[in-house]
């Protein structure tokens, strides 16, 4: 049985009842657990790769271990970090968002969960198995093939099971999205979050396949004498290229379109007004996703693919600049003529414009292909990346972490503290980005573990480490706050940013069962609806009836962990086959199990449900 | 709001003066300092493209800049309900269309130049008569770079000569993993693959000098390290030095004993990767002008003391996971000094990178490389070359 949110509970039914969860809000605890600790991982390496460029002819570390650390740092950051905490906003937030009380899949949705921890610690094993993947996140074949040690072949594997945890999520999200939604909740009155994360799924639908594939091929060729990417036996490496392309591409709108959605969602809430032109910011994140697929070869300018094909390549990726100009345009619109309250929220949704306006002008810079021959695989390209990443996905992670917290804990992170870290990473991350585009034209490529002295490369790569110092100082004050807050637990309203849609209008945290009754919704903005023409409270679209709930299962956790298990065995292969066979033996049994037993969920009652006050959030 | 006026216009100064002090990087390096027609034709491109979007940034930022402080919260305004407006289309088609026309600007030179990078074919001179091409043979090898000149009987490695009056096109093949071939003041990169992908590209240098070439695709430990050099001299300079690289037949018998007997431990222990001449031999760099390099494997000094260091460990340390650490040699302290002195001897031509500093001009139209008996072969060379480009075509 689920306990409820305020009883106090023992530490091991604590780990008990999250080892277990099928509840969304949980499971989003779960993911912004896993994605911090990522995200400070790959954090840690990026300050031994700045550490190690701070001067010329630096010997801080080895050539190896730079070429794991910057690996690590790429695919931990991206499929580790950036994704799991969208994942947690996605989870926490797009079920309240459409009135729905779980999503589509509660159990699946577990199960993506463990796949992508397990899948993630695996890779992490590496470091402590005869090195981390030494290839670079694009792990480009043949030097992926040629990789001595186990480094890849924990990439490969690595990458795949968490892959499917993440399939798994984005397949449950666009189920709930089509089905879940409540009474009044038509597609052109979805918050802006939840039209961005349905779309963001409907991406990694499509494109995860290409790069499950691509490491399918890549497994095989390492581990089971495939020749797939081996030029020697009549292999393509340029099949790689485009694989991992074709998924890699789509990735970052994954990533970037969520965090579009955040943004969407806190500067209407602060400007207090509706968002501008909502119908063309709906058809811009279609259109981006569309084009998402259409440009992966401005990867390959420099493959050789020959003029016809970069050029057909470089206009389509231009294409892309204009929707996201009007996502802009819509934004600073949205904020013209409003009331505009400058939260730490706000805060980040402001200094988000400027910075992916840049990351969005190199990155037409870019698309143009000849121009591109100059600044592919330099440090303007890493300038450009992190500009969006960093700039755009990050900013909106943290702005949608610092937005939802309450709606997440029932607690408020402190606004003072909220805006030191703002400005120590802010002003850090241009210092460490902004000169990286001039140290790519002036000759520095990306992935070096050295620069020479006096090639005039010293000063950049000198601001650009202090710059780093600085992110680092914001991230460790933004821990401090998070910690400082859930020991002092000072609870708050649940509409403490006076904010204009669904989630608001029950109380922080939710109960467990979300919405007492399934809510009416009347229009856009649903809670600002009954605001301004109500009485502030949702409205009930049924009467007090029985809630169907499912049950808790360890499953998830016992079907990954097998997996995870018997991923050594593939590795090592030889004797440590027995691992992999118990390893399948127990995913098998957890499936089986699942299968097997008829798990009907349980129902609370109307009676209790009764005791519990009314479950809006007046 | 002061504080935060003077904390933005800090930051500002101490980024333009960051940008004064630094310039715009190194002339052997940077693009920003374009030495020649293919980095002189994107710079156009980047600067094009720059002007645009810094008119795109000024427009956000304009209205950025007046709606945050016209629109900021004021006091007694907490309750303020503004309008709620739903959109405009006057507005949305406004700024759909206009970036249209702005991308539309910028695409048209972009695929004019996109396909002017890809032109293969003879140059035409004034007289309208297509230009002799130099082809280079390119190989990446995990960490240098080998260069084979097409009919003309040179092998060189870590250093490429070219004349300054004219293209000089490389076909270019990768021996493990893909390296790519960058030389950013003069050219931009093309990625350089295992067999069956061979790309072909010009270099063009304007002016005489030594320009920097970088590895620009992640090929291992010592990426960072596998640097080469674009030596670009006058044709007159160029023609000499081809014909003193043609003479070298590897053979020659140095002056000093030290030297001969370094000869002699050469061939027995090194000369089974390491060509001296024009020779296939590309197991490990061709050593042919080797003492006249700029550099030591590509990025060190050129010293007695690194040299004799890099074949005491065989570069073990100086570039990791280099391919010599398996070469089967075992060589007393003695014996490398006697190797280095040979080595120091190959030094076979007076056109060395100092030529291309040192400002001398001397001109030729270099038709004393290309022999009319020679022609029909470089006119098969040419229709391969053609095929070659039917083929990527398809």
């Amino acid at each position: 049985m689920s306990t409820t949110a305020n009883q106090k509970a023992g530490f091991g039914s604590t780990l008990w009842e999250y080892l277990t969860t099928v509840d969304h809000k949980k499971i989003a605890i779960l993911y912004l657990i896993g994605g911090l600790f990522f995200f400070l991982l790959g954090g840690l390496q990026a300050m031994l790769i700045r550490i190690q460029l701070i001067s010329p002819d630096n010997e801080f570390i080895s050539a190896q271990f730079y070429n794991e650390l910057m690996t690590m740092h790429g695919t931990t950051m991206i499929f580790l970090a950036a994704m799991p905490l969208l994942f947690a906003l996605m989870n926490a937030v797009l079920p309240l968002q459409i009135g729905a009380r779980d999503v589509a899949f509660p159990f699946v949705n577990a199960l993506g969960f463990w796949l992508f921890f397990f899948g993630g610690i695996f890779l992490n094993v590496s470091w402590f198995a005869g090195g981390a993947p030494d290839v670079g996140w694009t792990a480009y074949a043949p030097l992926s093939i040629f990789s001595e040690g186990h480094g890849v072949d924990y990439y490969a594997i690595g990458l795949q099971i968490s892959g499917f945890g993440t399939l798994m999520a984005g397949i449950n999200f666009i189920v709930t999205v089509i089905n879940m939604r409540a009474p009044g909740m038509s597609f052109m009155r979805m918050p802006l979050f939840t039209w961005t994360s349905f779309i963001a799924s409907v991406l990694i639908l499509f494109a995860f396949p290409a790069l499950t594939v691509g490491l399918f091929l890549l497994t095989f060729d390492r581990l089971f004498g495939g020749n797939f990417f081996d030029p020697e036996m009549g292999g393509n490496v340029i099949i790689w290229e485009h694989l991992f392309w074709i998924f890699g591409h789509p990735e970052v709108y994954i990533l970037i379109l969520p965090a579009f959605g955040v943004f969407s969602e806190i500067i209407p809430t602060f400007s207090k007004k509706r968002l501008f032109g909502y119908s063309s910011m709906v058809f811009a994140t279609v259109l981006i996703a569309f084009l998402g697929f259409m440009v992966w070869a401005h990867h390959m300018f420099t493959v050789g693919l020959g003029p016809i094909a970069n050029s057909i390549f470089a206009v389509a990726t231009m294409a892309i600049a204009v929707p996201t100009g009007i996502k802009i345009f819509n934004w600073l619109f949205t904020m013209w003529g409003g009331n505009i309250r400058l939260t730490s929220p706000m805060v980040f949704a402001l200094a988000f414009i400027p910075t992916f306006t840049i990351g969005g002008i190199t990155g037409v810079m870019l698309a143009s292909a000849a121009a591109d021959f100059q600044y592919h695989d330099s440090y303007f390209v890493v300038a450009h990346f992190h500009y969006v990443i960093v700039g755009g996905v990050v900013l909106g992670i943290f702005a949608g972490l610092i937005y939802w917290w309450p709606k997440m804990f029932g607690t408020m992170l402190n606004e003072k503290l909220n805006h030191w870290f703002f400005w120590l990473f802010f002003i850090g991350f241009n210092l460490t980005f902004f000169v990286q585009h001039f140290l790519g034209l002036m000759g520095m490529p990306r992935r070096y573990w050295k620069f020479l002295p006096d090639q005039g490369l010293d000063l950049f790569n000198l601001i650009s480490t202090i710059g780093a110092f600085f992110m680092a100082a914001g991230t460790i004050v933004f821990l401090y706050n998070v910690i400082v807050t859930q020991l002092k637990g000072e609870k708050v309203s649940g509409d403490p940013w006076d904010a204009r849609t669904l989630e608001w209008g029950i109380p922080s945290p939710p109960p467990f069962y979300n919405f007492k009754q399934e809510p009416l919704v009347r229009g856009l903005d649903p809670l600002w609806v009954e605001k301004r023409q109500g009485n502030g409270k949702i409205q009930p679209a049924e009467p007090l009836g029985d809630i169907h709930m499912p049950n808790n299962s360890f499953a998830p956790f016992m079907l990954s962990l097998g997996l995870f298990i018997a991923a050594f065995g593939v590795v090592y292969q030889g004797s440590m086959w027995v691992l992999a066979a118990i390893g399948f033996a127990i995913t098998a049994g957890s499936m089986l199990y699942r299968s097997m037993k008829d798990d009907l969920g349980y129902h609370i009652h109307k009676e209790d449900l009764e005791k519990e006050g009314d479950g809006s959030n007046g | 709001m002061k504080g935060w006026m003077s904390r933005i216009k800090a930051v500002f100064a101490l980024s333009v003066l960051a940008l004064i002090l630094s310039g715009c990087g190194e002339p052997f390096l940077s693009a920003l300092q374009p030495r020649g027609e293919g980095a002189a034709m994107i710079m156009e491109l980047m600067i094009l493209s720059t002007v645009i979007m810094l008119f795109v940034f000024l427009v956000v930022m304009i209205i950025y800049v007046f709606v945050v402080f016209k629109f900021r919260q004021k006091k007694g305004q907490e309750d303020h309900i503004p309008k709620q407006t739903e959109g405009s289309h006057a507005l949305e088609t406004l700024w759909t269309v206009i970036p249209i026309i702005l991308l539309l600007i910028l695409a048209v030179p972009t695929v004019q130049y996109t396909f002017a990078l890809a032109d293969m074919n003879p140059e035409v001179n004034e007289e309208g008569e297509e230009n002799e091409q130099i082809w280079i043979d390119v190989t990446g090898k995990q960490y240098w770079w080998h260069f084979e000149y097409e009919g003309l009987d040179i092998t060189t490695s870590q250093e490429i000569y070219i004349p300054t009056d004219r293209r000089v096109y490389l076909s270019m093949i990768s021996d493990d993993v893909i390296h790519s071939f960058w030389v950013p003041s003069v050219q931009g990169k093309m990625d350089v693959n295992p067999t069956g992908n061979q790309n072909e590209m010009f270099i063009q240098a304007e002016e005489e000098g030594l320009y920097w070439g970088k590895c620009a695709e992640l090929c291992g430990p010592s990426h960072s390290l596998m640097d080469f050099k674009v030596v670009a001299v006058s044709p007159g300079e160029f023609e000499q030095w081809v014909e003193d690289m043609q003479g070298v037949t590897g053979e020659e018998v140095p002056e000093s004993d030290t030297a001969q007997d370094g000869q002699e431990l050469f061939s027995d222990n090194c000369l089974a990767c390491h060509a001296v001449g024009s020779s296939p031999n590309k197991v490990g760099p061709n050593l042919t002008s080797f003492a006249d390099r700029d550099k030591l494997a590509g990025v060190f000094d050129f010293t007695e003391e690194n040299l004799y260091e890099w074949i005491d460990t065989k570069g073990e340390n100086m570039k990791p996971g280099n391919m010599m650490v398996d070469a089967p040699y075992d060589l007393e302290e003695e014996e490398i000094y006697q190797i280095i002195e040979y080595l120091m001897t190959l030094s076979p031509s007076e056109i060395t990178p100092e030529s291309a500093e040192n400002g001398v001009y001397q001109d030729s139209d270099l038709s004393n490389l290309f022999p009319e008996e020679e022609e029909e072969d470089d006119e098969e060379q040419e229709d391969e070359n053609d095929e070659v480009e039917d083929e990527e075509e398809e």
